[in-house]
C-alpha cells in the first residue's frame, strides 16, 4: 500500500530519535497536533468521568455518593481540566497545529522547536493540575474560578492549582505566538490575507487574545499566591484588597477565553460547510472580518460576569451593551453557514452532521447567552444552573462538537484511512440526543432557581436531574460509539484518497497521509479558496 | 528534531525572529499591565496613603537606578549597531557593561530593600499587617512590582550574557545578529517598564 | 545581509537620545517635588510616555520598522488603556 507511493508520509518517517521518542521529541507539527490530540482526549476523559460524577451524586436530594466537600473538590477540578486542559488548547493546539501549515502552504509552523517546548510545558501544567488533587491538604474547592477572598483563605492547594494554570497558560500564549508569525510570514507565495482559508482567519484572531490576555490572568494568579504566602492584601477585604478587583483581572482573561476555544471552531465550521454543500462559502470577507471584529469586541465584555457582585450601575450597562454588541459578529457568522447551504449539494456524512449539531447548539447557547447578558434576568438566574447549561452549550455544544466534526473532517488526511460512515453518523446522533437530555433541563431548573455548586438541592428538582443523568449516560455510549469507531478505524479502516470529501483548501492537495515536509513543489494559490467549479 | 535540518527549507527568517520576539514583549506589557491596573486602582482608592508611602523611599536610589537603566539601553543599542558595523571588539565591551550596569542596578535594589527589611517592612512581616490598609497595599505593590522587575533584569542579564558569548564565539556577526538584537529588546522593555514604574513609585506624590 | 531590512542607527543618534532621556528624568523630577495637586500625576506619566515614545522609536528601532509593527505596538498600548478606562468605569461611579 504505501510502498507504492514514492513519498514518506509523516507516520513513518524515521528521523533522528525511534519509537515514541520520535514522537514526543518531534518538532514536526503534524506529529505534534496528534500528541496534542492525545493529551487532550485523555484530559477530556478525566474531566469527563468527574462531570459524570457529579450526576450521579445529583440523582437524589442529599447525600449520594459524596459529601459536599468531596463535592466542591470535583467540580473544581472538573472545571479546571475541562478549561485549562482541555477546550483552550484545543481546537487551536490539535488542528491548528496540524492543519494551519498544510492549510496556507507552509512546511511547518515559524518555530518548530519552541513548538515541542509548548506541548512539554502544557504536559508539566497538566501534571501540576492533577497532583493538586493528590496532595494531603486535598483538592482546591474553590471553583475553577478560584474568587477571593475564599480561595485567598480554604486550606485546599489552591497554590498547586493555580501554578497549573499558570503554566497552562503559559502553554497557550507560545501557541498563539508561534501562530501568529506563522501566518505572518510563512504562507505560501501569491497567498494573501484575503487568500486564507477561514480557519487560518480564525486562528489568528484567536491567537490574539491568546497573545495578550492570557498574561493578565497569569499576573493575577501569582499576585494570589503571594497573597497566600505571605499574607499580602490585594483581594483580601480585611487587609484592604478588593475581591471585586481580582473578579475583574479574572474576566478580562476569561471572557475573551471563551472566544480562545468557540473563534476555532467556528473556524471548523466554516471549513466543513462549504465542502460537504460543495458550494463556495457565502460571504467570505464577512467571516473573516467578523473573527476580529469578535476578537476586538471580546476584550471588553468581561464585567457581564459580574452583574451582581457589586460593580457600579454605569459598568453593568456598559458591558451589558457591549455583550449585545459582540454577538451581531457572532450571528453574522450564522447567517452565512446557513446561507452556504442554501441551494447547495448537501452530503450528509459525519462532519456535516456534526456542523450542524454545532449551529443548533450554539444557537441555544448564544441566544441564552443573551438572557444572561442583560442585567435584569441575569440578576434572576445568576449563579443557577441555567448559567451552567448556558455554557455547557457554549463550550461542549459549540466548541465540543466543533471538535467532532473537525475530527471526523480532517480524520482521513491525519492517518490514512477512513472510519465506518454509517457509525460514525449514529455516534453523532447519540451525543447530540444524550447532550440535550443532559443540559436542556438544567435551564428549566435553573430558570426556578437550583443554585449551581450544590451537592443538594429540593426534591422538587429531582425530575430534572435524573433526565440529566439519564442524559449523561447516553452522551457516554455516543462517545464509546464515536471513539471505537475512529481508533477501529485508524487502524484497519479502509485507505483513504488524498481528498475523500472534494475539499478545495490546500491541505486536500498532499497525500494522505502528508509527507514529512507536507508540500514536494510550492502549491498552486488559488485567489478564491473555496472554488468548487 | 534534526528532520528538518538537512533539508532545503531551513532558511532563515530574521523577520519572523523579531516578529515573535514583540510578541513576547506584548505579553510582558500585559503582565505588568495587569499589575499598572490594580496599582491604579487601589491609588485611586488610597491617595493619601500612596504619597505617604512614596515619601519612604528614597528619590536618589531610584533616579541613579533610572540613570543606570538608560545608560544600559544605550550601550546595548550602541553594541547591536557595532555590531552591525562588524566591530565586534566594541560591541562584547558593550555588552559587558550592559551585563555590569545590570548588575548595579540589582545591588543598588538590594541595599534599598535591605533597608526596607531592616525596619522591618517586607512581605508577610508583622509591620506589614500592622499597617493601615493603604500602607499596606503601596508596599506590598512596591515589592511585588519592583521585584518582578528585578526578576525581568536578572533573565535579561542571561540573555545578554549569552549573547556575549555567541559573539565571541563568531556565531553572532555582522550578517547574523538576531539574537543579539532580541536580547537587545528585551533589555529595552526592561527599561521601559522602569521608566513608568520609577515616577509611580518614587515621585508621585 | 538583509540591508533593506535593516537599518543601523548611527552612534551619534543613540548618544543624542541617552542625554535627551537624562534631561526628561531630570524634569520629572523636578515637577514632582513642587506641587501641582493632581496635574502632578499627569505631568509625571505624561514625561514617561515622552520617555517611552523615545525607546521604543530609537532604542527599539520601531522608527524603522514596518508599518505593520507600529499598529500592533499601537494596538496594545491602546487595548492597555481601554482596559483600564473600562475597569475605571466601575470604580468611578462605585
Ligand atoms: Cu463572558
Amino acid at each position: 500500500m504505501r510502498k507504492e507511493t514514492k513519498y514518506v508520509s509523516y507516520l513513518d518517517y524515521e528521523g533522528q530519535y525511534k519509537g515514541i521518542f520520535g514522537w514526543i521529541f518531534s518538532t514536526d507539527h503534524k506529529r505534534l497536533g496528534l500528541l496534542y490530540l492525545y493529551a487532550i482526549a485523555l484530559f477530556f476523559f478525566v474531566g469527563a468521568i468527574l462531570g459524570l460524577t457529579m450526576r450521579v451524586e445529583l440523582a437524589t436530594p442529599g447525600e449520594t455518593i459524596m459529601k459536599a466537600q468531596a463535592y466542591n473538590g470535583v467540580f473544581t477540578v472538573h472545571g479546571v481540566i475541562m478549561i485549562f486542559m482541555v477546550v483552550i488548547p484545543g481546537l487551536s493546539a490539535v488542528f491548528g497545529n496540524f492543519f494551519l501549515p498544510l492549510m496556507i502552504g507552509a512546511k511547518d509552523v515559524a518555530f518548530p522547536k519552541l513548538n515541542r517546548l509548548t506541548w512539554w510545558i502544557l504536559i508539566a501544567g497538566s501534571i501540576l493540575a492533577i497532583a493538586s488533587q493528590f496532595l494531603r491538604e486535598g483538592p482546591p474547592d474553590t471553583g475553577w474560578t478560584f474568587y477571593a477572598p475564599y480561595s485567598t483563605k480554604t486550606g485546599t492547594s489552591v497554590i498547586i492549582a493555580t501554578t497549573a494554570a499558570f503554566v497552562l497558560g503559559f502553554a497557550s500564549i507560545l501557541t498563539g505566538l508561534n501562530f501568529i508569525v506563522t501566518i505572518h510570514r510563512l504562507r505560501a507565495p501569491g497567498m494573501k490575507f484575503f487568500n486564507m482559508p477561514l480557519f487560518p482567519w480564525a486562528l489568528y484572531a484567536a491567537s490574539w487574545i491568546q497573545l495578550l490576555a492570557t498574561p493578565v490572568v497569569g499576573i493575577t494568579l501569582v499576585m494570589l499566591i503571594f497573597e497566600r504566602l505571605f499574607g499580602i492584601g490585594f483581594f483580601n477585604p480585611d487587609l484592604g484588597g478588593d475581591p471585586i478587583l481580582f473578579q475583574h483581572l479574572f474576566w478580562i482573561y476569561s471572557h475573551p477565553a471563551v472566544y480562545i476555544m468557540i473563534l476555532p471552531a467556528m473556524g471548523v465550521i466554516t471549513e466543513v460547510i462549504p465542502t460537504f454543500c460543495q458550494r463556495r462559502i457565502y460571504g467570505y470577507k464577512a467571516i473573516a472580518i467578523s473573527s476580529l471584529a469578535i476578537a476586538a469586541v471580546g476584550f471588553f465584555v468581561w464585567g457581564h460576569h459580574m452583574y451582581t457582585s457589586g460593580m457600579s450601575e454605569q459598568a453593568r450597562w456598559f458591558f451589558s451593551l457591549l455583550t449585545f454588541i459582540v454577538a451581531v459578529p457572532s450571528a453574522i457568522k450564522v447567517f452565512n453557514w446557513i446561507a452556504t447551504m442554501y441551494r447547495g449539494s448537501i452530503n450528509l456524512q459525519a462532519p456535516f452532521l456534526y456542523a450542524l449539531f454545532f449551529i443548533f447548539l450554539f444557537i441555544i447557547g448564544g441566544t441564552t447567552g443573551l438572557i444572561l447578558g442583560a442585567v435584569a434576568p441575569n440578576v434572576q438566574v445568576h449563579d443557577t444552573s441555567f448559567v451552567v447549561a448556558h455554557f455547557h452549550y457554549i463550550i461542549f455544544g459549540g466548541m465540543g462538537f466543533a471538535f467532532f466534526s473537525g475530527l471526523h473532517y480532517w480524520f482521513p488526511k491525519m492517518y490514512g484511512r477512513m472510519y465506518n460512515l454509517k457509525a460514525a453518523n449514529w455516534g453523532a446522533i447519540i451525543l447530540f440526543i444524550g447532550f440535550n437530555l443532559l443540559y436542556f433541563p438544567q435551564f428549566i431548573i435553573g430558570y426556578q432557581g437550583m443554585p449551581r455548586r450544590y451537592y443538594d438541592y429540593l426534591p422538587q428538582f429531582q425530575w430534572a436531574q435524573t433526565i440529566s443523568l439519564i442524559g449523561g449516560i447516553i452522551l457516554f455510549i455516543g462517545f464509546f460509539v464515536m471513539v471505537g469507531n475512529l481508533v477501529r478505524g485508524a487502524k484497519k479502516g479502509a485507505i483513504a484518497p488524498a481528498n475523500p470529501w472534494n475539499g478545495t483548501t490546500l491541505e486536500w492537495t498532499v497525500p494522505s497521509p502528508p509527507p514529512v515536509e507536507n508540500f514536494d513543489e510550492d502549491p498552486i494559490i488559488k485567489s478564491d479558496p473555496y472554488d468548487y467549479k | 528534531m534534526s528532520q528538518h535540518e538537512n533539508h532545503a527549507f531551513e532558511h532563515r527568517d530574521d523577520e519572523a525572529k523579531k516578529l515573535g520576539m514583540w510578541l513576547f514583549i506584548f505579553t510582558e506589557l500585559l503582565l505588568f499591565g495587569g499589575l499598572f491596573l490594580v496599582y491604579s486602582i487601589f491609588r485611586s482608592q488610597y491617595p493619601d496613603s500612596f504619597h505617604e508611602g512614596s515619601l519612604e523611599l528614597s528619590v536618589t536610589i531610584g533616579a541613579i537606578n533610572t540613570i543606570i537603566l538608560l545608560v544600559s539601553s544605550a550601550s546595548v543599542a550602541v553594541a547591536l549597531t557595532a555590531i552591525q558595523k562588524n566591530n565586534t571588539k566594541l560591541s562584547m565591551q558593550m555588552l559587558l557593561l550592559t551585563v555590569f550596569l545590570a548588575a548595579a542596578f540589582l545591588v543598588n535594589k538590594y541595599f534599598e530593600w535591605g533597608a526596607k527589611f531592616h525596619h522591618g517592612l517586607y512581605p508577610g512581616s508583622e509591620l506589614m499587617q500592622l499597617l493601615d490598609r493603604g500602607h499596606h497595599l503601596y508596599f506590598s505593590l512596591y515589592f511585588f512590582m519592583t521585584g518582578l522587575h528585578a526578576l525581568h533584569i536578572i533573565i535579561g542579564m542571561i540573555l545578554l550574557l549569552i549573547s556575549y558569548f555567541k559573539v565571541k564565539a563568531g556565531k553572532v556577526k555582522m550578517d547574523d545578529f538576531m539574537h543579539l538584537e532580541n536580547a537587545a529588546l528585551y533589555w529595552h522593555l526592561v527599561d521601559l517598564i522602569w521608566i513608568f514604574l520609577f515616577p509611580l513609585m518614587y515621585l508621585i506624590s | 545581509m538583509s540591508e533593506h531590512t535593516h537599518h543601523i542607527t548611527p552612534y551619534k543618534t543613540l548618544g543624542i537620545i541617552l542625554v535627551v532621556l537624562f534631561f526628561f528624568t531630570f524634569l520629572t523630577i523636578e515637577i514632582t517635588s513642587i506641587h501641582l495637586g493632581a496635574l502632578t500625576v499627569t505631568v509625571a506619566l505624561l514625561i514617561a510616555g515622552v520617555k517611552g515614545f523615545l525607546v521604543l522609536s530609537y532604542f527599539m528601532h520601531l522608527k524603522h520598522e514596518s508599518l505593520l509593527l507600529k499598529i500592533l505596538v499601537a494596538m496594545v498600548f491602546v487595548l492597555f488603556a481601554l482596559i483600564v478606562l473600562i475597569t475605571f468605569i466601575d470604580y468611578a461611579f462605585r
